[in-house]
């Protein structure tokens, strides 16, 4: 039980994270620093050039080498401390809500770019955590999306049974044959070019998600078929009590478990479809940072070669699905425990 | 005498079975050309990677870089454009003179020579070739370089090594219509023409005996999906200074991978020897590599080809494209496109996108082009001030939070459409658009697949604004009409024009159709650079960079002198050697 909490926090924690990018992260995620594309991650130095020790974390300004385009030195005449709260960009915490508070930060010409920068000189820490928002939020959303579709099909057929019982599973198994990638390539296609690419991208998500009821569909209609045969419902409906109540009282509660491991297992699905899509070029446009539109630059080979940065959407990504695969086999662990 | 032909043959064929064609003896009276201050060893096979499969070995279909790549190897011209000296050459024609008035043209083939199957080659061939790529039925691409003054030349036979061309008007730099025509042999390719079956011909599948060229290699093997093999034409008509018949090496190999990063992984991993042409992010890649050593890496300075940003100035009347006709209203106003081209900031991009190895650029001629610059054109600095007064002087105005206006108070939003393939159009989409989110402008990049991209430039007109790259062909302006006259099938920002729609577009009609029949070449230098001078004035196209010729091969091959004229590698692969003193590093 420890270790649910446990995995648990930790997630929770890294939804904080990713939901306070703009205070977390020192800089706007879509300002370009032409002077330093692909500078390596800052190195914190504790112990300054005449050897003195210094409690606090300091960086250098890095200089670049004009003949070399990606190889930098630090200048190491000034330090530049850490420092906590901030003033730097504006970032709005709410709609109509704005700050230029951060976590933490250097003075300028100095800049604090702990995973490095990529090849528009932009912080790869700050896209990360900004980016982290649009992926796991098209999980969630999708995951939304296609639970709502789910829960209605799955226990309109499991409750009624019979020819709604077989249209509505005829129906899933006609959804569960689509091949996806074409039908949003398709989409994407027949939309106009002049649309907002956030509105084409929660579009897509959308569709993603609604396309995927399916399998959530069937278990559901599972659980709603046995638990309309168990004698206390049937007790319940000789007392007079309608279809309403029954599924309310009686027959949603028992689909919880079923719901609650779906969840788990497709937000970080759908987080793997948003990489996709943008790897693809199908997901938010440039300079709106995602994992997969991140991760897309690791299609160059020189990309790929050269910047192991460049791969830390990755490990943020692996790290995310671990996390909800863990929580989901707990959960589902104990809820069998409950049940029997 | 019959004897000594049998033994010859004997010869020949014992030397065709051991693994390739032995080349033959340069008979008297044999008109070859001796290139001079020339010297190598024979034997070895060059690999070549190829971004993709040639679609076909017929020189007059031909359409895709890859097919033309190998073609080029298969075959001979007439005149050549000496890719070192940017120059004329003489080739298969050993000399030529021009008429007083310009119009007539008559070349001297050289005797005595063999097309690649052993078939002797004379003016009957020349004939037949310009009247097989001039017929309509062909459909041949080069069709419409050998239309001047509106009317196709005209190619006659004076005597067995004599031709005479007549063209309707004088034409610069006629000569220079003659590189890369490649001469077909009429034994071969006759009844097919009198069939009207030329489209068909010369697949890559096709036997190689059934194919013949006047190239320094001709065709062994076609592995579908894999590779193209070519071996020495044994009758080739150059020789090295110690007139010992060219090529050197015995077999050229194109590998075909797929994409720009695996010709480069092949590259380095050494299953190829050559690499054509490599972005600088992988240039870099190879620099760094431990065994650089392995390589000679060679950044020839600036290309031909230019980068530019446009926007879509077509007349859209008959198009059903509001939001796009609205737009135009900024589109076609030059104080915008001003403003725009202030605000971008092209040493930017020739850093971060080309990392340095790329030019900026304000008009249409790159400095690798150093005959037709016009070097006086102003080279604006980027001025955020600057661009937001030409603006404020077009009737733009600001927002509150920033957002730039027109005149009736709509946002200034458009998207620019890029090719997904190019990453580095892309690249310098990205940074456009946060150059002009300075002005206010709020811009989106839309990455296309290529076709569809064509399809939206060329075809249906739905796009506001699209980055593309031209050039690299020859440093001719000729090979720019089809871009400068207003009913080009290149002047992008407004297609399928009848009558020049803008003075300055019709001004630049005028001095690009007077340049075409100037024989003076200062008289024509003067007015190609004053369509430099109105195009920089009028921007429409705003022009970004040129990159630079990247290019490689491995340490041991001799006579490698890239050159910035395509194709940049290849060009002199009959002089390509490999230096024994250095094959021990070869793996």
């Amino acid at each position: 039980m420890k270790r649910v909490g446990l995995i648990a926090s930790v997630l929770a924690g890294l939804h904080l994270l990713v939901l306070l990018a703009g205070f977390a992260a020192p800089y706007d995620p879509v300002e370009q620093t032409r002077t330093l594309p692909f500078a390596p991650p800052s190195r914190l130095h504790f112990v300054d050039k005449d050897g003195a020790f210094h409690l606090r974390p300091f960086v250098y300004a890095l200089t670049t080498d004009p003949d070399n385009f990606d190889a930098y030195i630090e200048d190491t005449t000034l330090p530049f401390p850490v420092q906590l709260m901030v003033a730097g960009s504006t970032y709005s915490v709410l709609p109509g809500v704005e700050s230029r508070l951060h976590l933490f930060g250097v003075e300028t010409p100095a800049r604090i770019s702990l995973l490095g920068t990529d090849g528009f000189g932009r912080d790869v820490f700050s896209r990360l955590l900004h980016g982290g928002r649009i992926s796991i939020g098209a999980g969630l959303l999708a995951t939304l999306c296609a639970l709502l579709v789910g829960l209605g099909f799955g226990t309109l057929a499991g409750f009624f049974g019979g020819r709604v019982d077989s249209a509505v599973m005829r129906l899933a198994d006609l959804f569960m044959a689509v091949p996806w990638l074409y039908l949003l390539f398709a989409v994407r296609a027949a939309l106009p070019l002049h649309l907002d690419t956030r509105a084409t991208f929660l579009l897509l998500v959308a569709v993603l998600g609604i396309v995927g009821w399916a399998r959530p569909a069937r278990l559901i209609r599972g659980i709603v078929l046995s638990a309309r045969e168990r004698t206390y419902v049937t007790a319940a409906r000789g007392f007079g009590a309608e279809a309403p109540y029954l599924l309310r009282r009686h027959i949603l509660p028992q689909t919880l478990g079923v719901v609650l491991t779906q969840a788990g297992l497709l937000v970080p699905q759908y987080i793997l479809a948003e990489v996709t899509l943008s790897f693809l070029g199908l997901g938010v446009g440039e300079p709106t940072p995602s994992w997969g539109a991140m991760l897309g630059t690791l299609q160059q080979y020189s990309v790929l070669t050269s910047y192991w940065w460049m791969f830390t959407p990755a490990v943020a990504l692996v790290a995310v699905a671990i996390a909800y695969y863990a929580l989901t086999s707990m959960v589902h662990e104990r809820m069998r425990l409950v049940a029997s | 005498m019959r004897l000594i032909g049998s033994i010859l043959l004997v010869a020949l064929l014992s030397g065709l079975s051991a693994s390739a064609a032995v080349p033959t003896p340069v008979a008297p009276g044999e008109d070859v050309l001796v290139e001079r201050a020339t010297s190598g060893s024979h034997g070895g096979r060059l690999v070549v990677a190829l971004r993709a499969e040639p679609r076909t070995l017929n020189p007059a279909a031909a359409a895709d870089a890859p097919s033309r790549e190998v073609i080029g190897r298969m075959t001979g011209d007439l005149i050549h454009i000496d890719r070192a000296t940017q120059a004329t050459e003489s080739a298969l024609a050993s000399q030529w003179k021009r008429s007083a008035d310009g119009r007539e043209y008559t070349l001297a083939l050289r005797k005595g020579i063999r097309f690649s199957d052993g078939h002797a080659f004379d003016a009957d061939d020349v004939v037949f070739t310009f009247r097989v790529l001039l017929d309509e039925r062909t459909g041949a691409p080069q069709r419409d370089l050998l239309i001047v003054g509106g009317q196709p030349i005209r190619v006659a036979k004076v005597d067995e090594y004599t031709v005479k061309v007549t063209l309707s008007q004088p034409y610069a730099a006629a000569e220079r219509l003659f590189d890369s025509i490649a001469i077909l042999p009429q034994h071969l390719l006759n009844d097919a023409y009198e069939k009207g079956a030329m489209g068909q011909i010369w697949s890559v599948a096709t036997p190689a005996k059934s194919i013949a060229g006047l190239g320094p290699y001709r065709l062994k093997e076609y592995v579908a999906g894999q590779r193209l093999v070519l071996e020495r034409n044994p009758y080739y008509w150059k020789t090295d200074s110690a007139k010992r018949r060219l090529p050197y090496i015995d077999e050229l190999v194109f590998l075909f991978t797929g994409n720009e990063d695996a010709q480069v992984i092949r590259f380095q991993s050494g299953d190829s020897d050559v690499l054509n042409r490599a972005s600088a992010d992988n240039f870099a890649v190879l620099a760094r590599d431990q065994a650089a050593n392995r390589f000679q890496l060679k950044d020839l300075g600036p290309s031909l080809e230019y980068n530019f940003l446009f926007f879509n100035q077509n007349d859209l009347s008959g198009k059903n494209l509001p939001q796009v006709a609205a737009k135009q209203q900024w589109f076609g106003d030059l104080g915008f496109r001003r403003a725009v081209s202030r605000a971008i900031d092209r040493e930017g991009i020739a850093r971060l996108v080309y990392r340095g190895r790329a030019v900026p650029l304000w008009g249409n001629v790159s400095p690798g082009n150093r005959l037709w610059i016009n070097a006086s054109l102003p080279r604006l600095a980027r001025s955020v001030s600057e661009a937001r007064g030409l603006l404020k002087a077009s009737g733009f105005s600001w927002r509150q939070d920033g957002q730039l206006l027109d005149r009736q108070g709509r946002p200034v939003a458009f998207t620019i459409v890029t090719s997904s393939t190019s990453a580095q159009r892309t690249e310098m989409a990205t940074l456009i658009q946060a150059d002009l989110k300075e002005l206010g402008m709020d811009v989106q990049v839309v990455p296309l697949e290529f076709r569809a991209l064509v399809d939206r430039v060329f075809q249906s007109f739905d796009y506001d604004a699209s980055i593309l790259g031209l050039g690299g062909g020859d440093a001719d302006p000729n090979g720019e009409m089809n871009v400068w006259l207003s009913s080009g099938s290149n002047h992008l920002w407004r297609l399928g024009q009848q009558t020049p729609a803008t003075s300055w577009e019709a001004e630049i009609d005028r001095l690009m159709e007077t340049q075409l029949v100037t024989l003076d070449s200062r008289e024509r230098k003067r007015l190609y650079d004053r369509v430099q001078t109105i195009v920089a004035e009028q921007l429409p196209f705003i022009f970004l960079a040129a990159p630079h010729i990247l290019v490689g091969a491995r340490a041991d091959l001799g006579n490698f002198q890239p050159s910035v004229l395509d194709h940049y590698t290849l060009w002199n692969v009959e002089r390509m050697f490999f230096r024994p003193e250095l094959r021990s590093q070869r793996r």
